[in-house]
């Protein structure tokens, strides 16, 4: 099969989750990677090695473990900082996860700073947002006033970009927007988007929850007013582990955003009456940070650059393209999203009428496949296709055409089980 | 592994989930309650109505998979026109029975068809499809309880 990872069986090897044995001794098909990905040894031994020999506070510890500890954690950010191509490393800032780094946002714009939103401003979203880019929105609505506005979708998935223009206007602050869709699939055109918000002069913020795993990202090759002014990813769908996000922004930007919370690090001085605050990234990293999780990343977003980003979004692709060929024999499952491979990311949901999704992900389960059931954190994107919840496969760089053959025949035994034929 | 699965789905469940009982929302009724479960979006509208300290009535529009379908066909079987409180004790009985694990042997006298949800305590994801409509149901009556105490009280309902 054309595209996948070359050495795809050696490739397994490093993810020693993948040779689980579950229940009734069936190996384990794992197609839940848009909700976490598995980590491969590097990682995990990367971060048992800081834990059992270089663990210190950062940034203050004045001991050879202190200054071992703050490097890992500052090579950490540098590594970050390549894998996104981002111009200047100061630019990343560490997180607890995406939805952290999303908050941090939307709550530092509205506080007063150069940059604070008020009423009869407006924040534009999309319909097919994850809830973590749809509440921190909401809340910085309700708190300043400003309005909140969305970009609908159309039948087959995408953006309905028909009425653009009116919802991108000189009221529009923020542009807010996902990658590529966690529960469609859809991947979104970010570089369009940054120019009709630049136009207005509105800042664009991306979640690329999804598509840091899967896309090759490249901030500094971008046009100026294609790239994006804020983009959050989170670790542990990166092959990283839990606890860690990341929030880049352009140094202008950051630099104008208040600080998010206070404590130690973030400082430059503190008197009783007032505080200085330090520059970027430290401003926003409040207190002892995440230290061996932000090593951890540092492996793996290493391990991803040693694939080669562009492979593993070719292999993404190719295990897409057969999944949604696959799918489709199924007699009546429905794809909800884009039918193009080319046009979408690895996490493909669909509705099997007749069962529910629970009950998809049950029979399932007890064969050793492991996908998601419900409304994947996508609510208003399931409401505008009419449906209350639907089961979702998705695949990542480990994903074998015969795990989505296991599905498929899964999904058979889960139609003839519940007695649909 | 269809052992597992056949624990789980009984019979008795795909029966209830193909042919649920007293579906619907009826009037009258004391107390009208909405419950969801968060993760999976699963969610049930129940209507309680009480008369003379008995269940006399409980009506449901319920969307969600087959266990949480089920399980409030056969709440509904268990406790319609009994005393409220021993359709309590039949609560309890039944969140025994599906916090235990899989160790918690049913009593069918108390139970009946409740008895087929046994294999649900196995799978931690399905309990709380299970609980769904029996907690909006412990809800409603509560609510309903307060409303219609003294117990002659005839219920006014306004339409819809």
């Amino acid at each position: 099969m054309e595209g996948l990872l070359p050495d795809l069986e050696v490739v397994r090897k490093d993810f020693p989750i993948l040779a689980r044995v579950m229940a009734d001794g069936l190996p384990l098909v794992y197609l839940d990677s848009a909700n976490t990905s598995q980590k491969p040894q590097v990682v995990i031994d990367t971060m048992v090695d800081h834990l059992e020999r270089h663990n210190a506070n950062i940034a203050r510890a004045m001991h050879q473990l202190g200054a071992e500890a703050t490097a890992a954690y500052e090579d950490a950010r540098d590594k970050v900082a390549a894998f996104l191509g981002a111009p200047d490393r100061d630019e990343v800032v560490f997180t607890k996860n995406a939805s952290e780094a999303l908050n941090l946002a939307a709550n530092t714009l509205a506080w007063p700073g150069e940059r604070q939103v008020g009423p009869g401003d407006e924040i534009v979203i999309t319909e097919m947002e994850h809830h973590s880019n749809i509440v921190p929105w909401q809340l910085l609505c309700e708190r300043t006033g400003a309005t909140l506005r969305w970009f609908g979708l159309t039948e087959d998935g995408l953006l309905d970009l028909s009425n653009a223009d009116d919802l991108i206007s000189e009221r529009t602050k923020v542009v807010s927007m996902t990658w590529v869709s966690n529960m469609l699939g859809t991947v979104n055109d970010v570089a369009a988007m940054a120019r009709r918000a630049h136009a207005v002069g509105a800042l664009l913020v991306v979640d690329a929850s999804q598509a840091a795993p899967q896309l090759p990202i490249d901030l500094a090759a971008m046009a100026e007013d294609e790239r994006p002014d804020l983009l959050a990813f989170t670790g542990h769908k990166v092959v990283g582990p839990t606890g860690i996000g990341v929030l880049w922004g352009r140094r202008a930007v950051l630099d104008q955003l208040p600080p998010f919370l206070g404590g130690g690090e973030m400082i430059e001085t503190v008197t009783m009456e007032r505080s200085t605050y330090a520059p970027i990234p430290h401003k926003f990293e409040a207190g002892t940070p995440p230290i061996v999780e932000a090593v951890g990343l540092g492996a793996a977003v290493d391990y991803l650059s040693v694939l080669g980003m562009d492979h593993v979004h070719r292999h993404e692709q190719a295990v897409t393209a057969y999944a949604l060929e696959g799918l489709q024999t199924v007699p009546g499952l429905t794809v909800l999203g884009p039918l193009d491979a080319s046009r979408r990311g690895g996490a493909i949901s669909f509705e099997i009428p007749g069962v529910h999704p629970h009950d998809v992900a049950t029979v399932l389960d007890t064969r050793g496949i492991a996908v998601r059931a419900g409304h994947h954190c996508a609510k208003p994107a399931h409401q505008r296709f009419g449906v209350q919840s639907s089961t979702r496969m998705s695949s990542y760089l480990y994903t074998t055409p015969a795990e989505i053959d296991a599905l498929v025949e899964g999904l058979e035994y889960t139609r003839s089980y519940f007695k649909l034929d | 592994m269809s052992t597992d699965l056949d624990s789980l789905y009984q019979e008795i469940i795909l029966d209830h989930y193909k042919n649920p009982h007293h579906q619907g929302l009826r009037e009258p009724f004391e107390a009208e309650v909405h419950h969801v479960n968060p993760t999976c979006g699963d969610e049930v509208t129940l209507r309680v109505h009480l008369r003379d300290g008995r269940v006399e009535d409980v009506s449901y529009d319920a969307l969600g998979c087959s266990i949480s379908q089920a399980a409030a066909s056969v709440m509904t079987d268990l406790v319609i026109g009994k005393p409220v409180d021993d359709a309590m004790r039949i609560h309890e009985e039944f969140l025994t029975l599906m916090q235990g694990k899989g160790s918690v042997e049913p009593d069918e006298e108390v139970l009946e068809d409740g008895i087929a949800f046994a294999g649900v305590a196995k799978f931690p994801a399905r309990i709380k499809c299970a609980l769904l409509s029996w907690m909006a149901w412990k809800d409603a009556t509560t609510t309903a309880q307060l409303e219609e105490t003294p117990a002659e009280k005839t219920p006014v309902e306004e339409t819809q």
